[in-house]
């Protein structure tokens, strides 16, 4: 009785994951019928028309998540080598802690406060520094022109990058700390300098599940909804530049979930939201290989 | 593992190594205090707004029309009620699987692959749990419940602690489990007698921290729970909740909704951080 009950309740995590995907499949089918593969890439999104295509939101989901990678990888490999290599052991734990706490913040207060007091910093001060400098240049300047509204895809990445920060930090922090004390000293032995040994014993050590975190933030990014919702400006029109209002597969079904008026259109966001499970799966798969990867070396040498 | 030592002697060499290590360590240190500048940012602004905006009312009003003075008590119960079903309901499923899979089939395929995709669902979009129970409860029932908002945060709150009993149980040294077993007693007696006492920290820790995620999660409740204007202690309506009313009030071009919004950002942080520091303070005094 208890075994089979233990079992049941086992079963159901992975029968959760199933039906969740066949659900959202089964929801969106009819729109991914009538749209086929034109779906993904048609930026044509008209509840009016009863035209949906995915591909602004697509597009949107794929740069905001790259701006955040952009800004989150550097900042989070420097956190962990400063809480591994660079801090006094006793402000270590103080700042993982700290760091740790970021975590712990909801994600519709990062959204809120983007809101509230990044859009006005950035559209005061940031865009049109970022337009004056860069707007003129050849090929980026595109990305960098237009109106400085503050909302918008670049603000949303920032947002991003700093709300994965700290997942990304700590699975870094963790696998830095799995190099053999022996590897690291021996290397001090020889003369190396703490940034030597961690470009060339801690990391390659653990390149793999580096990685890993990596992609585990990128699959954070990837499916975050509130904190996007707030500053992306759910428009519909494609446009190039970083500083326009975009929109993202989480956040168009966020914002237009509830007023959905036709089954096509639901079934539309729902395909979307099928997408996104896809797409954040394989990502999520990727990432635990990876980091899996490390553990099991770790238990064959040790 | 190339250190370059014959050459390290050339005094050039020497100091650009050592200004290499300098930049690298202070770009180490200035990427921390990025963060922590950021947190500081962050959690300033919402307390700042968020004590500015606090009041008795917020505790003994509904949430009010646009216009109209209120406070959150409908939003703060409907959320109270829904977490409570989501652990309710979550953990007891969340233990029973995480103990089959460290006691019964630890070591095994399929324990493997229930790890693996329970690991999925632990950074799984909120907003696809969201949608799946708009399809399985939403949608069969017909209209937005509270009860559908418990289901989405049950299925939130599941891999958490599916994952912290599997890995505390399976700290347990296994003299423990053989002096039961050598006792005669049966297994489900050796588990619920002795393992799950012994991971009882452990364990709860694990639910501290899936209530703490689950208290500031809003993507799950947008299409489950919805939200209501009104009082209501019927789970099976449409139920007021603290993350939907942030997200409604703080898109709403009305100043007296924003600062409600401030409020409940704030005590919906407080909460949550409390929780999760509580929770990694326990954890941390059993190690």
């Amino acid at each position: 009785m208890f075994h089979a009950a233990a079992a049941s309740a086992a079963w159901l995590v992975l029968i959760v994951l199933g039906m969740a995907a066949l659900s959202m499949l089964w929801g969106g089918l009819p729109a991914l019928r009538r749209f086929g593969f034109g779906f993904i890439f048609s930026t044509d999104w008209n509840p009016v028309t009863r035209q949906f295509g995915a591909g602004v939101a697509i597009y949107g989901t794929l740069v905001s998540s790259a701006i955040a990678m952009l800004l989150a990888v550097p900042v989070s490999f420097g956190i962990a080598v400063f809480l591994t290599e660079v801090a006094p052991a006793r402000v270590r734990p103080v700042v993982a802690a700290a760091i740790e706490l970021l975590a712990g913040v909801p994600s519709i207060i990062y959204g809120m406060w983007g809101l509230f007091v990044f859009v006005p910093v950035m559209s005061d001060t940031i865009e049109p520094w970022l337009t004056s400098s860069l707007g003129a240049l050849p090929l980026v300047g595109p990305l960098f022109s237009g109106p400085p509204l503050g909302i918008g895809m670049l603000t949303a990445g920032i947002i991003l990058g700093i709300m994965i920060i700290p997942f990304i930090s700590s699975v870094m922090r963790d696998v830095f700390m799995l190099v053999p004390p022996q590897l690291r000293e021996a290397s001090f032995a020889l003369g190396a300098t703490r940034w030597e040994v961690v470009r060339k014993v801690v990391l390659p050590y653990t390149r793999t599940a580096v990685v890993g975190g990596v992609f585990l933030g990128l699959g954070r990014a990837l499916g975050e909804t509130m904190a996007v919702t707030f500053v992306l400006g759910n428009a519909h029109d494609f446009s190039l530049s970083l500083l326009m209002p975009g929109n993202s597969i989480s956040a168009a079904i966020a914002n237009e979930f509830t007023e959905a008026d036709s089954d096509l259109y639901l079934s539309a966001l729902i395909a979307l939201g099928f997408l996104l499970f896809v797409v954040t799966f394989i990502v999520l798969a990727a990432a635990k290989l990876m980091l899996l990867r490390l553990a099991r070396r770790d238990g064959r040498t040790s | 593992m190339s250190v370059a030592v014959p050459a390290a002697h050339a005094p050039g060499l020497i100091r650009r190594r050592k200004i290499v290590n300098l930049i690298g360590l202070t770009f180490a240190a200035c990427a921390t205090l990025f963060g922590l500048f950021w947190l500081v940012w962050i959690l300033g602004t919402t307390l700042y707004f968020g004590f500015s905006a606090l009041s008795p009312k917020l505790f003994t009003q509904m949430t009010p029309a646009p216009g109209a003075s209120g406070g959150l008590l409908n939003a703060l119960f409907g959320s109270a009620v829904m977490i409570v079903i989501g652990v309710v309901t979550g953990t007891p499923v969340g233990v029973m699987a995480g103990t089959w899979l460290a006691e019964y089939r630890h070591g095994t395929p399929i324990a493997g692959i229930i790890r693996f995709v329970n690991d999925i669902l632990l950074s799984a979009p909120s907003i696809v749990i969201g949608l799946f129970v708009y399809e399985l409860v939403v949608r069969t029932s017909g209209h937005f419940s509270g009860y559908a908002g418990g289901i989405a945060l049950a299925l939130i709150l599941l891999p958490v602690v599916v994952r912290t009993s599997d890995e505390t149980l399976r700290l347990i040294p296994v003299s423990l489990r053989e002096a039961t077993l050598a006792l005669g007693a049966p297994r489900w007696r050796m588990v619920t007698a002795i393992l799950w006492p012994a991971a009882r920290t452990g364990i709860t820790t694990g639910i501290l921290l899936a209530v703490a995620r689950i208290s500031g999660e809003t993507a799950p409740l947008l299409f489950t729970a919805l939200n209501n204007q009104y009082w209501t202690a019927n789970p099976a309506n449409p139920m007021a909740n603290i993350p939907v009313v942030i997200f409604q009030y703080a898109l709403s071009p009305y100043e007296d909704w924003h600062s409600l919004a401030w409020a409940g950002a704030l005590i919906m942080t407080l909460l949550v951080l409390t929780t999760s520091v509580l929770a990694r303070a326990a954890l941390k005094g059993k190690r």
